[in-house]
């Protein structure tokens, strides 16, 4: 663990190989092995948990796995439902995959900052970075496939309607189009961005946060780990919801006729 | 920290989540709930019928349990009224039979009283002829005379 044998630039190298992903090839071509591995993992879990409480789903009174999978299904109706009025029978599982891989990427934020990289180095892999939403690919592959549905649905529901929005809107005079486009522009790039950069800023902080008091002597840590750790239960769920509810909204954006 | 190939990696996972959602877990797990939430509001409903018909049920039994008691003491009444009349009935009928019998006792005691008259009458007529002949056979005898009359005094 961290201690006083991080030197000045020990810490910063401490830090350094902490956020340092694990990854295979040059440029564009990387891949980052630990977020891929870790997100799949959490994404399967996710969805084994929910298929087995599918499988064994009755209509009679429902066991402790079931009540809680409904109370999150019926959570995510309720979100779309308040937001969403049209028929679109992708937006409520779509959210449903959002928030709860979203909220376990954010989770692995709560394991000790330095528990799964030395089990890794242990086995021999040299970086490890365990939050997946840390990852700017995260989140972004997330953003980047909303943005296509907002921009597929956009297209499919208003049809001629959504050029004429993009050419006409907010300024409805001919003269402004080429200042309409500017302005839908950045609109539409803004969406997955802000998505994608809210979500990934605040984990990367928090997980900042969490390395720079493992770097602190050990009798201090659990006093500034422990509260921000507490806290940190409030942010991986609200960053989550937040992403689930700005979809929901983008998405009910883009089927409403203007 | 830079964008690169496994942007494409984590959009194939996301896509690959999200169908799988779709297809295999919302669809399942949205029906059982919408199943229950019928039985449910069934239940419900079928609750509040039942309380409504115990309601009705007991509104009934209330009037039949009323008319019953109505029912029974006008018979209670009735009754009495016809005992009473039975009682003085019967009174009425032992008056006129004793009434009738000590009649016949007043009748049978003058019949009697008549027929020991009678009687007497005729045997102080027949004791009178008697005596008469008696008197007219011993006329010229005075003492003899004198004699049947005290024997006929004694007989008296």
């Amino acid at each position: 663990m961290a201690t006083e044998a991080h030197a000045a630039e020990g810490a910063t190298g401490y830090i350094i190989h902490h956020l340092t992903p694990l990854s295979v090839g040059e440029g564009f071509w990387t891949l980052h092995l630990d977020t891929l591995f870790f997100s799949a993992l959490l994404g399967s879990l996710f969805v084994w948990f929910f298929k087995t409480a599918a499988e064994n789903a009755t209509t009679g009174v429902p066991g402790l796995v079931q009540n809680f999978v409904e109370m999150m299904i019926e959570f995510v109706d309720n979100q779309v439902k308040d937001t969403f009025h049209g028929h679109n029978k992708l937006i409520a599982p779509l959210a449903l995959t959002i928030f709860c891989w979203v909220f376990l990427f954010n989770f692995m934020d709560l394991f000790p900052v330095d528990l799964l990289p030395s089990i890794g180095s242990v086995m021999g892999i040299p970086y490890l970075r365990v939050v997946p939403s840390t990852d700017l690919n995260a989140t972004f592959a997330m953003s980047i496939s909303v943005f296509c549905l907002i921009i597929f649905y956009s297209i499919k529901i208003k049809g001629f309607g959504f050029a004429k929005e993009l050419l006409l809107h907010p300024f409805h005079h001919w003269l402004a189009i080429p200042f309409n486009i500017l302005l839908n522009f950045v609109e539409y790039i803004a969406k997955p961005i802000s998505l994608a950069l809210r979500l990934f800023g605040n984990l990367y902080a928090g997980e900042l946060i969490f390395i720079l008091i493992a770097l602190l002597p050990a009798y201090i840590q659990p006093m500034l780990s422990l509260p921000w750790a507490i806290f940190h239960i409030l942010i991986i769920t609200l960053q989550a919801f937040i992403f689930m509810v700005l979809t929901i909204v983008y998405l009910s954006m883009a089927h409403e006729n203007h | 920290m830079s964008i690169n190939i496994t942007l494409i990696g984590q959009i194939i996972t996301f896509a690959l989540l999200v169908w799988f959602v779709m297809e295999y877990v919302w669809p399942i797990l949205f029906n059982a709930l919408e199943e229950r939430k019928k039985k449910i509001a069934d239940g419900l409903a079928a609750a509040e019928k039942g309380q409504q018909d115990m309601l009705l049920a007991e509104e009934k039994a209330k009037g039949l349990l009323k008319t019953a008691k109505d029912q029974s003491s006008e018979i209670v009444s009735l009754a009495q009224k016809q005992a009473n009349a039975i009682v003085e009935e019967s009174k009425d009928t032992a008056k006129k039979e004793g009434d009738r019998l000590i009649l016949a006792a007043k009748a049978q005691i003058e019949q009697d009283i008549q027929q020991s008259k009678e009687s007497l009458r005729k045997e102080v007529a027949a004791l009178a002829v008697s005596a008469a002949e008696q008197i007219l056979t011993a006329e010229i005898d005075k003492t003899k005379h004198l004699e049947i009359v005290e024997k006929i005094s004694n007989r008296l």
